[in-house]
C-alpha cells in the first residue's frame, strides 16, 4: 500500500498538524510553549508516580499514553508491528536517561524547543544550536562506524506488548484518580488540557507519527549525513505552523527575559542541548520518536523511555533540573558527566566495518 | 556481488551501511531490509542517486537488487 505521510507532502501535512494541535493543547489549558513536550511530560509522569517530589510537575499525560498507543495501534493496522530488541539495551537506558537530563538542563526536548521558538522565547535558540552540535558530534561518531548492534526479532508477540500495556494502566490510574498518585496543585503540573482531548490529541499524533517517521533528531542528522531535507521539512512545517497558530491565538511574545518555564542561562541551554541531542543521535531517534518505536514493539525504544523516566526522577532528586530562575544546583555536573558518558560510549561502540564479497 | 545486510539494524545504519557502498562505485549489489522505515529511506536515498534496482520480497525480509 502507498504510504502517503511518508512523502515529502505528507511528512509536511504531519508536522502542520502537530504543531497546530501542540498549540491547541495550550490553549485549552496545557502550560504555555509547552503545548507538547516529550521530556516534560514524561517527567510529569515520573512525579505523579512518585518517583520525584517536585510538587509543581507532578500529572499523568495523557498525550504521552497517546502518542505510545496511536503508534501502537496503527502499527498493528499496517502490521508494522514488530517485536524486537538486544541492541545494546543498557546503553539505550542510559543514553536515555542523560537525554532527560541535558533536556531538564534546557527546559525542554527539541519539540518544546521549536515550540518554544514558536512562541517567541528567544532562549530556544541557543538550545537549537546546541541540538544541532551535539547531533553533529552524533554524525561524526555514526560516520566512523558507531553502531549499537543489530536487534533481534522475535514472533513471539509478549515483549512488544509491554509498553502498550504500561500505557493503559497510566490512563487508567489517571482516570480513576487512584489515590497514592501525586497531581501538582500549582505550576505547570497543574495546568492541563482536558484528559479526553490530551488523550486524542495524542493517540492522532502518535498515529500520523508512526505513518510518517516524523522525527526532530532524524531531521537534523538526515540533512548532516545524506544532504536529506525530507525529515526537516516536516518538522520546518511543525515550527511555522506552531508560529502561525500563536499569532492567531495572540500567544507570541518575542524576547529572552520572562518567558515561560524557560530561563536565560545561554550556556547551560546550549550545553543541556549539546548533551540531548548527542544522546539522541547515539540511540536513534528524539524523544518523541522513541515513544513511537515503542509503539511498534521496539523494546530498546522502550528501555530509552524507562531510561528517560529513570533520568527525571534523578534530575529532580539530585537537584539537576533547571528552573525559570536558573540551572539546578547540579545541573552543571549532570550536564558534563552525561556529555563525557556519551562521548565514552560514541567511541567504545565504534566498529570498524567488515567488507563482505 | 556485495550484500548489505541492514536487518535488525536502527536508524540511520541502513542508509549509512549503503551509502558507503554508493561511493564505493560497485555496479552490482544487494540490499537486505527488514523494517518499513528502512525500506523507505534506502529508497530515497537510491532514487536522490538515480540507481534503478528491483524489488524482491522474502518471507521476512525484503531484497533491493541495485544494478547501475
Amino acid at each position: 500500500m502507498k504510504n502517503f505521510f511518508s512523502t515529502k507532502n505528507g511528512i509536511i501535512v504531519v508536522g502542520i498538524i502537530i504543531g497546530v494541535v501542540a498549540v491547541i493543547l495550550q490553549k485549552l489549558g496545557n502550560p504555555p510553549n509547552m503545548g507538547l513536550c516529550i521530556a516534560c511530560f514524561e517527567r510529569d509522569i515520573a512525579g505523579a508516580l512518585g518517583l520525584h517530589r517536585a510538587g509543581v510537575v507532578q500529572y499523568i499525560r495523557p498525550e504521552i499514553i497517546g502518542i505510545l498507543l496511536g503508534s501502537f495501534l496503527i502499527s498493528l493496522f499496517f502490521s508494522e508491528f514488530k517485536p524486537r530488541g538486544g541492541s545494546s539495551s543498557i546503553l539505550r537506558f542510559f543514553l536515555g536517561f542523560f537525554a532527560m537530563i541535558g533536556a531538564l538542563v534546557f527546559l525542554g526536548c527539541p519539540w518544546r524547543a521549536f515550540l518554544r521558538l514558536a512562541g517567541g522565547d528567544l532562549n530556544a535558540i541557543t538550545g537549537l544550536l546546541g541540538l544541532v552540535l551535539g547531533i553533529f558530534m552524533g554524525t561524526v561518531f555514526i560516520r566512523n562506524g558507531y553502531n549499537l548492534g543489530r536487534s533481534i526479532s522475535s514472533d513471539k508477540k509478549a515483549a512488544g506488548w509491554i509498553m502498550p500495556t504500561v500505557m493503559v494502566f497510566l490512563l487508567l490510574i489517571l482516570i480513576i484518580q487512584f489515590k497514592p498518585i501525586f497531581f501538582s496543585e500549582k505550576g505547570p503540573g497543574a495546568m492541563h488540557a482536558p484528559i479526553i482531548i490530551s488523550l486524542i490529541a495524542g493517540l492522532v499524533i502518535g498515529g500520523l507519527a508512526q505513518r510518517s517517521r516524523f522525527c526532530t533528531m532524524g531531521s537534523i542528522r538526515d540533512i548532516i549525513i545524506v544532504k536529506d531535507f525530507h525529515l526537516f521539512s516536516g518538522v520546518a512545517a511543525f515550527a511555522v505552523s506552531a508560529f502561525v497558530m500563536n499569532l492567531i491565538f495572540g500567544q507570541f511574545k518575542a524576547g529572552f527575559a520572562d518567558q515561560p518555564v524557560s530561563h536565560d542561562m545561554q550556556l547551560w541551554n546550549f550545553l543541556g542541548m549539546v548533551l540531548s541531542g548527542l544522546a539522541f543521535a547515539l540511540a536513534g531517534g528524539c524523544p518523541g520518536r522513541q515513544l513511537i518505536l515503542s509503539g511498534e514493539g521496539d523494546t530498546d525504544a522502550g528501555i530509552f523511555v524507562f531510561g528517560m523516566f529513570t533520568g527525571a526522577a534523578f534530575s529532580h532528586n539530585f537537584a539537576m533540573a533547571s528552573s525559570p530562575k536558573g540551572i539546578g544546583t547540579f545541573g552543571a555536573y549532570g550536564t558534563i558527566i552525561g556529555i563525557v558518558f556519551c562521548l565514552v560510549i560514541g567511541f567504545a561502540m565504534i566498529q570498524k566495518r567488515k567488507v563482505k564479497n | 556481488m556485495n550484500q548489505i545486510d541492514t536487518r535488525g539494524l536502527s536508524c540511520p545504519q541502513p542508509v549509512v551501511l549503503v551509502l558507503s557502498e554508493i561511493k564505493t562505485g560497485n555496479d552490482e549489489f544487494e540490499i537486505l531490509l527488514d523494517s518499513e522505515a528502512s525500506r523507505e529511506n534506502v529508497k530515497r536515498l537510491l532514487n536522490k542517486n538515480k540507481l534503478e534496482f528491483d524489488i524482491k520480497e522474502k518471507s521476512d525480509h525484503t531484497v533491493y537488487h541495485v544494478k547501475r
